[in-house]
């Protein structure tokens, strides 16, 4: 049984019970899970995790859920990478990579759809659906097929061809909108009301969000359940960077580290869209709307819902924000798959081109252990580095050809 | 003027279950007023105790976002849809 008093609003506290909803109905801000952490406490420990599945499930004691796990394709425990050589050539000292490109449909969103569409299977929905950039449509349309729902994903209809096929191909329905993702945000806010589909992000949301604090579960595991100094995070709604720091701050609360985390916590976002940095650099309280025009789509939402917490969080512990062009996205990309052999998508390029900035500009620190969330995998935004990583040389198959187009004497061991 | 409300499940047990409802106004502000004058309840619902918009209510005239155009100053037409919208998250 999952650990849980019932849901709390972020804004005015009003408590509610464990059901369907996503918003106070007072204020319309955004209900968070509450939980017994002396239960938690009690029932949970490191041998018990340690002797858990190699998935977010072995972090059930801190999920939402009853019936763990009721939809699950391997979701999560993905590789933490040391990643000396790009820290290298950023001038930084201990940094780590935690690859999430390589989960069930190679991206993050694999872990909060599998704990949402668990929890939808405990309400007794039929159908599953999502608004999406398109990395959730991919985990929607896969962990439904695999529980055998319905599946409805609204996307809009200029996304990347790999993320339309890689939805498309498990056989749900895929509506495209003409709008961009905020439209479509808003349309299935309507349709929720209308039908009584588990949207994950958006009736079955606040359970949905839980399954991101797996990644700084696993991150601390990984690290010998210490925390790192300083975290890097991409922000699309702000709900990821606001979960992963609460992850951290509940393992300290139930026991599971030995200190408290001392973790400073910042921000990536393209310059095309960067509401959340925008505020921060004109320091700012209020972060306004913006129309989003960048190449990384699975960021480009132009009205965060978590953005006021994504902030706070960069705020409190002293982090930064940066807001990065397509052209430092690209580089980026390709500089990460130079030096540590990891493809990210463009919202990953927007991510270490954030470290990057955050390094030279001093914000991120030599002597801090560092960890940078890469949370999709590249062949989805192939079009992103077509003309930018191309073969060697076109040659005739010939060793002659081979030695004119590579000289002998030019070659090394 | 009159202009229709689009009202979003949080707050339909205010304007008696409805889904949409009629109200008068010639911009946003003066739309959710007569919307407070016909069904008493939105304004404490959807104002902050300074008299802003709550920062989860998101409002829209015509299909445009208000933070785009002139917040609560912006003009309504005759016709128009006014929709009240929560936030919602990622994906
Ligand atoms: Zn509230």
């Amino acid at each position: 049984m999952a650990h849980v008093h019932g849901l709390r609003c972020r804004e005015c506290g009003r408590e509610y019970d464990i059901a369907p909803i996503f918003t106070c109905e007072w204020c319309f801000g955004p209900l968070e899970v509450a939980y017994d952490y002396e239960a938690i406490a009690a029932a949970t420990s490191r041998e018990k995790i340690a002797a858990g599945p190699l998935s977010i499930w072995r972090y059930a004691d801190l999920l939402p859920t009853d019936r763990n796990p009721a939809v699950d394709l391997g979701a999560g425990f993905t590789p933490l990478v040391r990643a000396d050589r790009l820290a290298a050539e950023l001038g930084l000292g201990e940094l780590w990579v935690k690859n999430d490109t390589v989960n069930p449909t190679n991206s993050f969103k694999d872990r909060v759809t599998s704990v949402a569409l668990s929890k939808a299977l405990e309400f007794g929905f039929k159908v599953a659906a999502c608004a999406s950039t398109g990395n959730l449509a991919n985990a929607v349309a896969a962990h439904a097929a695999h529980a055998g729902l319905r599946s409805f994903v609204f996307i809009p209809a200029d996304l990347e061809q790999g993320k339309v096929v890689a939805t498309a191909v498990y056989g749900g329905n895929v509506v495209a909108i003409d709008g961009n993702y905020d439209a479509v945000n808003r349309l299935c806010a309507e349709l929720a009301g209308t039908y009584p589909w588990a949207f994950v992000n958006v009736n079955v949301r606040t359970y949905y969000a839980e399954g991101s604090k797996t990644l700084a579960f696993e991150t601390a595991e990984q690290l010998g359940w210490e925390v790192p100094d300083h975290i890097v995070v991409p922000i699309a709604s702000g709900s990821l960077l606001t979960k992963i720091r609460k992850g951290f701050d509940e393992l300290f609360t139930v026991g599971l580290l030995d200190a408290e985390p001392q973790l400073r916590v910042s921000g990536a976002q393209a310059a095309g869209c960067s509401p959340v940095a925008t505020a921060w650099l004109e320091e700012s309280d209020t972060i306004k709307p913006v129309k989003p025009d960048t190449i990384a789509k699975s960021l480009a939402i132009g009205n965060p819902a978590d953005g006021y917490f994504a902030l706070d969080a960069v705020r409190q512990t002293g982090g930064g924000l940066a807001a990065v062009s397509d052209e430092e996205v690209v580089d980026a990309m390709l500089l990460l798959a130079r030096t540590e052999g990891i493809f990210a998508e463009t919202a990953g390029g927007v991510t270490i081109a954030t470290l990057k900035r955050l390094a030279q500009e001093g914000i991120v620190r030599p002597d801090e252990r560092v960890v940078v969330y890469v949370t999709g995998h590249g062949l989805k935004t192939l079009d992103a580095v077509v003309g930018r990583a191309e073969p060697t040389a076109v040659i005739a198959p010939t060793l002659d050809a081979f030695h004119e187009a590579f000289p002998p004497d030019t070659m090394q061991d | 003027m009159a202009v229709t409300v689009r009202i979003p499940t949080q707050l339909r047990e205010l304007a008696g279950g409805a889904s949409e409802v009629s109200a008068d106004g010639d911009t946003v502000a003066s739309v959710l007023a007569g919307l407070e004058t016909a069904h008493p309840g939105f304004k404490e619902r959807l104002f902050d105790d300074g008299g802003q918009l709550r920062r989860f209510v998101n409002v829209f005239v015509a299909d445009e976002d208000i933070r785009f155009l002139d917040g609560v100053d912006t003009p309504v037409t005759e016709g128009q849809t006014v929709s009240i919208v929560p936030a919602v998250a990622g994906g």
